[in-house]
């Protein structure tokens, strides 16, 4: 306890401030329980088309591939095709996501679906996002057993399922969602938020795809 | 290699004639201005964020202590520990007590400044743990024995042919036949030897970007995705983090990551920012069982309240050192501290002292774009003004600076007795110029004379020149009366 009394004591010692003034008391629980939003870019201040439109323009920028689909049920064929087109082996890595359970998997006869977090053999992984946010073509995605986080770094190829109306302009946006899915001040163990394949410009400042994360990241937006 | 700031000159000297050195360091300017311009023109709101940015760190510092306890009573509600370290010397000792108890024989790392200022890998290594580090910058100084030399790319200072021999010394398992001349053979191998690690490591150790008091979680930022592979593959996660990484709320730290990034490496967002909120719970199919956050001051309470409190809001996006002509000239490793370049400068002798780094905010042309392109408005060349003045003051100045000053002083004070002497000087010096108008060597400047020449003076001095063109304006030309 005495490192932490020190570091306290100290900190208001040269601030020349007390822990039990409350007036600032009120100023930090004000502020938590506020958060006021400060300055949000107008770039994705846009109705709903427009956000759909600015997300995949900035994802592609930052090296996704994209499709848009019209229900869950098309994913499976999808997923199949990205993994024919690219020569992977008809083999995915999948969480206990409900939404992605009702794309009804065994359509796809050759298509073996495993479940649960990844151990690293995995070519390619499945997740459903659960927000992308247009400013910058980023997906949030929760831990958990639904959407592992495992499968959000360790194969390959990470295909990323997203509803269209999940689609927000901002980043605070997603906020809202946490609070309202976990309750305020409460997160998910992990929030992955994903711009893009991994990458790395660690040699001669020469930006490279796949590092240790996926070589690459495709978007199936689902209407 | 030895951190000692005292040999900046010495370093430097070095540096300069390095041509390997050289090559790399043209990276830089490549690498990182345009990009940083480009993303900063793209977004409207840049300059506001910025100043939001600042305010928020502003008034996070000012309530540091009661968001430390909001931020500490979250973590421990997440199921997290929250481990509190006044010096370095009690950071390593914390986190080598956490591998202990885990049995640990690797951990591996995330990339963190943090672990560097607090010589982490040779504390575990001393004591028979195996510190691996993940990011591929990293990594490849690892296996030189070297430190970073930049503070977001570890390894600007190398070219890929140095890196190629590394790989070829360390890398003794796989064909010597086998092809590495391009930067991406490099990183697939690098990828495939590490992805062993992870599984293997009993502990993973990153840094954080930010803490966030409103949920008690440790932010990450990274491109790569081995920060998150360190944290989730691991059975313990301890996240080492300095005090003043505190922000209040999410909608705070989605206000500074839009200018970090952008500052930083020019992207809108960095592929990975994570949010780690406690261990494993038990529904989870992933993540560590363990979480740690060890807080450290190691001097950063001494900065609060004092000429130096600004520099508490750097975010360590590296963009001062990106543009510092200073940094491109001599590159990291001249500056002998664990951080380099300008925010080195005003943040090593507030850590070190300025006795043993008065050379750090010496190192500087005052030319501002340090300050222009920080992201969090920190005034960094007043700051280090305000450490040439204290070692100054402190008598820690070489006799030849103080007497100079003092001498210069004695005229700048009299400026009747200022303007006699420099309206005497300089048609002298100016006749000195002789017809090449330049000098190859001069008393007292022959520091800069031994590189470069020193150009005459015209003849006249500033204010001379000065109330002449004064002069003209009042009677106007012919030319000027057009106008």
């Amino acid at each position: 306890m005495n490192a932490r009394e020190n570091v306290l004591a100290k900190l208001r010692r040269v601030t020349g401030v007390t822990g039990d003034d409350a007036a600032r008391r009120a100023t930090v629980a004000s502020r938590l329980s506020d958060a006021p939003k400060g300055v949000i870019p107008d770039r994705a201040n846009l109705p709903r088309d427009g956000k759909i439109e600015l997300f995949c323009a900035m994802a592609a920028q930052f090296g996704a591939t994209m499709t848009r689909v019209g229900s869950y049920t098309d994913v499976p064929a999808e997923v199949s095709a990205y993994l024919r087109a690219r020569n992977l082996p008809a083999e995915v890595r999948m969480g206990a996501d409900k939404r992605l359970e009702k794309a009804k998997w065994s359509s796809e006869k050759n298509l073996e679906v495993r479940s649960g977090a990844s151990d690293g053999g995995d070519l390619s992984g499945v997740s459903h996002a659960m927000a992308g946010i247009a400013e910058t073509g980023t997906l949030a995605l929760f831990s958990g057993p639904d959407n592992p986080t495992t499968i959000n770094f360790l194969p390959e190829h990470h295909i990323v399922v997203l509803k269209a109306s999940d689609i927000k302009g901002d980043m605070e946006s997603v906020w809202a969602m946490v609070r309202k899915a976990k309750g305020k001040g409460e997160m998910p163990r992990a929030l992955n938020l994903v711009t893009g394949p991994s990458r790395s410009g660690d040699i001669e400042q020469t930006i490279i795809l796949g590092a240790h994360g996926p070589r690459a990241l495709h978007i199936v937006i689902v209407d | 290699m030895e951190l000692a700031a005292k040999h900046f000159k010495a370093n430097a000297s070095r540096a300069l004639i390095d041509v390997q050195l050289q090559k790399a360091l043209g990276n830089v300017e490549k690498g990182f201005i345009g990009k940083r311009k480009k993303a900063a023109d793209a977004l409207p709101e840049f300059e506001q964020l910025r100043d939001n940015a600042r305010d928020i760190k502003d008034h996070a510092l000012a309530h540091l202590d009661l968001y430390l306890e909001e931020y500490e009573a979250r973590v421990k509600a997440a199921g997290g520990h929250v481990h509190w370290a006044e010096t370095a010397e009690d950071a390593r000792r914390i986190v080598l007590d956490i591998c202990r108890k885990a049995n640990a024989r690797t951990v591996t790392k995330g990339k963190s400044m943090i672990t560097e200022e607090i010589a982490l890998n040779d504390h575990l290594s001393a004591n028979g743990i195996e510190p691996v580090e993940t990011d591929l910058g990293e990594y490849i100084i690892q296996l030189r024995g070297e430190h970073p030399s930049h503070i977001i790319a570890p390894a600007v200072h190398l070219n890929k042919e140095q890196v190629e021999g590394d790989f070829r010394r360390v890398h003794t398992h796989l064909s010597q036949e086998r092809d590495l001349t391009e930067p991406v053979a490099l990183l697939s191998e690098a990828r495939e030897v590490l992805r062993q690690r992870y599984f293997a490591a009993d502990v993973g150790v990153t840094g954080a970007n930010f803490l966030i008091a409103e949920t008690g979680s440790s932010v990450i930022v990274t491109n790569e995705g081995n920060g998150d592979l360190t944290q989730t593959l691991g059975k313990v996660h301890v996240v080492v983090a300095s005090i003043e990484k505190i922000v209040p709320t999410l909608e705070d730290t989605s206000q500074i990551l839009r200018v970090l990034a952008r500052s930083a490496t020019g992207q809108d967002m960095s592929v990975y920012t994570t949010f780690s909120t406690g261990p494993r719970r038990p529904e989870d199919p992933d993540g560590p069982d363990e979480y740690h956050v060890v807080l450290l001051d190691n001097g950063r309470s001494s900065m609060l309240g004092t000429e130096y409190q600004d520099m508490l809001r750097c975010i360590r996006c590296g963009a001062c050192m990106n543009h510092c002509p200073v940094y491109h000239a001599v590159g990291g490793h001249a500056y002998g501290s664990v951080y380099p370049g300008p925010m080195g400068a005003v943040l090593t002798p507030s850590l070190n002292g300025i006795d043993e780094s008065g050379h750090l905010p010496n190192a500087s042309t005052f030319c501002g774009r340090c300050e222009s392109v920080c992201p969090m408005r920190i005034p960094l060349p007043k700051m280090m003004r305000h450490w040439r003045e204290s070692e100054f003051e402190r008598n820690l100045s070489p006799s030849t600076t103080r007497y100079g000053l003092k001498f210069w002083a004695f005229f700048a004070k009299r400026p009747k007795l200022y303007r006699m002497a420099v309206s005497f000087g300089m048609p002298l010096l100016s006749l000195f110029g002789g017809p090449s108008r330049r000098f190859k060597s001069l008393p007292l400047a022959g520091g800069w004379t031994r590189y470069r020449d020193l150009p005459a003076p015209e003849g006249r001095t500033f204010l001379q020149a000065w109330a002449q063109r004064e002069a003209l304006k009042q009677e106007p030309s012919a030319e000027g009366a057009e106008k």
